[in-house]
């Protein structure tokens, strides 16, 4: 018997149409095989590893440190295992009709949650959806224009806790935002974390979307970030990942309205044992959208990087330019980095490619900054921080780029500590 | 006063050897010249002087005083106060120069000192500064890149600089410059010199004080400021053996696209 069943999903708080939907996911969940490696989705993950009976849905374990971030947001949501425990918004915000919060406090909420992920997602896609405590909704009305970033910050704690973030963002017409979005955990015991993140943006809307996911060492994530982008929107979504034991995102991009664009960013650094995995889809369903996918990567010690990805064309997407770029560098012989793009594409009039390299640092590279006297292990820290310098710089919520830098930085200096050793 | 001190340098790139056996010494403040023909082993000497990897170093001994530079990694030699200006120099993305002055076993940390270093330097040689904050190499042309080596010399200070065809890629008006601040460099810090190059533009600015042949991957001949003018007018035909130089059609393979080495 698991505590991921229908009777579980009933026993969570909340109106009587989110209880409903819980259950009804959770029966499904319920009826589904859990994934093996023998799907194509899952082919070179460790999901087999994966025992749910060893996790039960977390409770709200009071409090948790709140990570430095040095920004100063518009508006600040912390949940710890799923719920909420701390709220700020600018008063000026809310007076906008700007809400940042629980998600069943609006009143739409019920059309917001899960507006975007039907035939999206995955096996955990939806668990979230029958676990999901106390989702989180950012909306920002029509028009508006928001200069400072927001701020959701999520911590998972406990041994045996599996934790389910939820994010809606929903940007209205010609209004315009910037979210950053940070993970963390324990860095001790078991802990599973199926988050998902719904970014919708209407007409001529923008978002630029940054995920920092700084995770401890021994958890598993398996999450999902599924994004619809209308009408001549803006769509920015970018992932920094440096935590983890087996962390994967699952990133659908859809661009429904004519000229909508997105752009996919990812960086990654993987130590030790550590596996990181994207799978993204970038689904082009109307004419003249385009989307920008740069996915780079350094893996080091046993560590392991996959990414499969996959660019669609629909009938009717004429004049659609769609790009997929993955780039991993190798710093150690036993590091191993998958990389399998693709295309599928059913319209003639349409500009797109796609590009993998798995390389060991550039030998005429590390040459050419040594006979300037620079030491070796100083020339691979800057050649590594500048390879992935090419995905930092377009990121968005720039605030919040010096903490990627950070990130980058405590890899290295473990990098060179362990080549030292 | 330094010196660097080249003996009986032999050295070979997959089992072939390419280096036969360099005899040269260059002292503070002297600019030699080594000037030969293509396929000569020029480029190999800068790069077996300079520590690249993937050159196999047969015999002799290059000194720079009493350090022996053959038995260092690049970036020691570099420290000890050898420069290689390269030829092509290699793109770095995502680093820029100021890091990579930064980063240097040869430079102060003061950053503010190296900030200041780098725009007098630049100033010197006619180099943009908005080109301070590019990529090292990335998207810069052919006389931006030997700039860019000609401003590292000068933030570096070496006790000696390898110019590898220096004046590859660098217009009238960047070579006047570049080579005169070498010039400069001779007397301001008494830089030694070993500038290769096929012609003699470079020597414009850059009085050079010994003009070397170099052949078949050795000194042929060496003299004055005058060889390398004689050089310019009659080539290097005396020094190149004919058989190394062009295959007749009678030695020729019998496919014209296999290895003629092979």
């Amino acid at each position: 018997m698991t505590d991921f069943s229908a009777a579980s999903a009933r026993a969570l708080a909340g109106p009587s149409w989110l209880v409903d939907r819980r259950v009804a996911a959770a029966e499904e969940f319920a009826a589904t095989a859990m994934p093996d490696t023998g799907a194509e989705e899952w082919r070179y993950s460790p999901i087999g590893d994966l025992d749910l009976d060893r996790f039960a849905p977390g409770a709200g374990i009071g409090d948790a440190p709140m990570p430095r971030l040095d920004i100063q947001p518009a508006a600040l949501v912390r949940t710890v295992n799923g719920r909420v425990v701390a709220i700020d918004v600018d008063e000026e915000l809310v007076g906008l009709g700007v809400h940042v919060g629980p998600l069943v406090d609006h009143p739409d909420g019920a059309e917001r949650l899960g507006a975007i992920t039907a035939d999206a997602g995955d096996h955990f896609t939806g668990l979230n959806d029958a676990f999901a405590d106390e989702p989180i909704l950012v909306d920002v009305p029509k028009g508006l224009v928001i200069d400072r970033p927001i701020v959701v910050t999520h911590h998972a704690a406990g041994d045996g806790t599996a934790a389910f973030p939820r994010l809606v963002v929903s940007v209205g017409e010609n209004a315009s935002v910037e979210l950053l979005d940070h993970h963390t955990s324990d860095d001790e015991g078991q802990i599973l974390v199926c988050p998902v993140v719904e970014l919708d943006v209407a007409p001529a809307g923008r978002l630029g979307y940054l995920n920092v996911q700084e995770l401890g060492a021994t958890t598993w994530q398996i999450g999902s970030q599924l994004a619809r982008a209308e009408r001549d929107a803006t769509l920015a979504a970018a992932t920094a990942a440096f935590g983890g034991a087996y962390a994967r995102t699952r990133a659908d991009t859809r661009l429904v309205g004519r000229g909508a664009h997105g752009d996919l960013l990812s960086l990654y650094f993987a130590e030790l044992e550590q596996t990181l995995d994207f799978r993204t889809y970038q689904d082009h369903l109307a004419p003249d959208t385009t989307s920008n996918l740069l996915h780079k990567g350094v893996v080091g010690g046993e560590s392991r990087s996959i990414y499969t990805g996959l660019i669609r064309v629909r009938t009717d997407a004429r004049g659609t330019n769609a790009y997929q770029t993955n780039r991993n560098l190798k710093l150690s012989e036993d590091a191993w980095a998958e990389s399998v793009p693709s295309l599928e594409i059913e319209n003639n009039d349409v500009r797109c490619s796609h590009a993998s390299t798995v390389s060991p640092v550039d030998e005429d590279q590390r040459f050419y900054l040594e006979s300037s006297g620079v030491p070796p292990a100083e020339a691979e820290r800057l050649i590594v921080a500048g390879f992935l310098a090419e995905v930092l710089a377009p990121m968005p919520v720039s605030a919040a780029a010096h903490k990627i830098r950070s990130g980058i930085a405590a890899k290295l200096a473990r990098q060179a500590e362990a080549a030292a050793a | 006063m330094s010196e660097l001190v080249i003996e009986g340098l032999r050295a070979a790139v997959d089992g072939q050897e390419i280096l036969t056996g360099v005899d040269l010494t260059v002292r503070s403040g002297e600019v030699h010249a080594v000037m030969g023909p293509n396929g000569s082993g020029k480029s190999t000497l800068s790069h077996v002087l300079a520590g690249r990897p993937g050159y196999e170093v047969l015999g002799g001994s290059v000194r720079l005083d009493d350090v022996e530079l053959l038995s260092l990694p690049a970036w020691r030699r570099a420290e000890a106060g050898l420069f290689l200006a390269m030829q092509y120099p290699t793109e770095v993305p995502g680093v820029a120069l100021r890091d990579l002055l930064r980063a240097s076993a040869r430079t102060s940390d003061d950053a503010d000192e190296i900030e200041r270093a780098m725009v007098v330097e630049a100033g010197r040689i006619g180099f943009e500064e908005k080109f301070l904050e590019r990529p090292l190499n990335v998207d810069l042309s052919g006389g931006e890149k030997k700039r860019n080596e000609t401003l590292q010399l000068g933030v570096l200070r070496p006790k000696f600089a390898i110019l590898d065809e220096l004046d590859s890629g660098l217009d009238i008006d960047g070579l006047r410059m570049v080579s005169g601040r070498i010039e400069e460099a001779t007397e301001e810090y008494d830089l030694g010199v070993l500038a290769i190059t096929h012609y003699s533009r470079l020597f414009q600015q850059l009085r050079p004080d010994t003009v070397h042949v170099f052949a078949g991957g050795r000194i042929q001949e060496s003299g004055g400021p005058d060889l390398a003018t004689e050089l310019e007018s009659t080539g290097y035909e005396r020094w190149v053996e004919p058989a190394a130089a062009k295959p007749s059609a009678a030695t020729l393979p019998e496919d014209p696209f296999a290895d003629p080495l092979g």
